[in-house]
């Protein structure tokens, strides 16, 4: 209730502030979502392909690298667009 | 008839040289590479604010690079599922560093926000893409990269 107070009382610019700083948190956490269920994926599976062929663990441990930082960069661009609108 | 069993994941370990660090540590050596390209546009566009802008947003990406690759070889020596589990929440972790790194700068008077942002992006990006063409050549001709004898 006090922060809904907290929020009427605001005036027209830090209303604007406020609710830019809000919605790229929230921007942000769901673009940390999508990336998280990738790399879950990614690795779940490039597990199972090791343990079923330890000799072919160096390439898929080099692709599974190189997919972990492909996906993450999502969610980089979303943190990217967090600090250009929200701070 | 024969049953194939799959071995645990959890019991599962992995010896000898872990690739992430070599992939991590060429990442880091052609980061060295387009350093001063970055760095220059940035100043044509931001300034002094935008050198040191960049210099940091290149320094977050390459030690993410690095602190990723470490955690996957360590964990890799000692169990798949624990490699799993430390790839899922050290994504967290990362994002919560990279996080708290531009948090603790963000008033700083040298800052550009815009150039850190973008050369947090395009470095992550550029750096993979440039160092997936070498490791794509050396998956599909393995040839052309040819190992010293052992003795």
């Amino acid at each position: 209730m006090e922060a809904l107070a907290a929020l009427a009382a605001l005036t027209g610019d830090e209303a604007k502030a406020a609710s830019a700083a809000g919605s790229a948190g929230f921007a942000y956490g769901l673009a940390a979502i999508g990336p998280g269920i990738g790399i879950g994926y990614l690795v779940g599976k490039s597990v199972e392909a090791m343990a079923r062929q330890p000799e072919a663990a160096g390439m898929v441990r080099t692709t599974m690298f190189l997919g972990i930082a492909f996906t993450e960069a999502l969610a980089l661009i979303g943190f990217v667009v967090f600090i250009l609108i929200g701070l | 008839m024969s049953t194939m069993t799959t071995p645990d994941p959890m019991t599962t370990r992995l010896e000898g040289e872990a690739p992430e660090i070599s992939v991590s540590l060429d990442i880091l050596k052609r980061g060295a590479y387009a350093a001063p390209v970055i760095v220059a546009v940035c100043a044509v566009f931001a300034g002094l604010d935008g050198v040191f802008s960049s210099l940091y947003g290149m320094a977050l990406v390459l030690v993410n690079f690095l602190l990723a690759a470490g955690l996957v070889a360590f964990t890799a020596r000692i169990s798949l599922g624990l490699m799993m589990g430390a790839v899922l929440f050290g994504y967290l972790a990362r994002l919560g560093l990279i996080f708290l790194a531009v948090i603790l700068v963000r008033d700083a008077p040298w800052i550009s926000l815009t150039a850190l942002g973008l050369t947090i992006i395009v470095t992550h990006l550029g750096l993979l893409v440039w160092e997936m063409r070498y490791v794509a050549a050396s998956l599909a001709f393995p040839g052309l990269k040819p190992r010293r004898p052992a003795n």
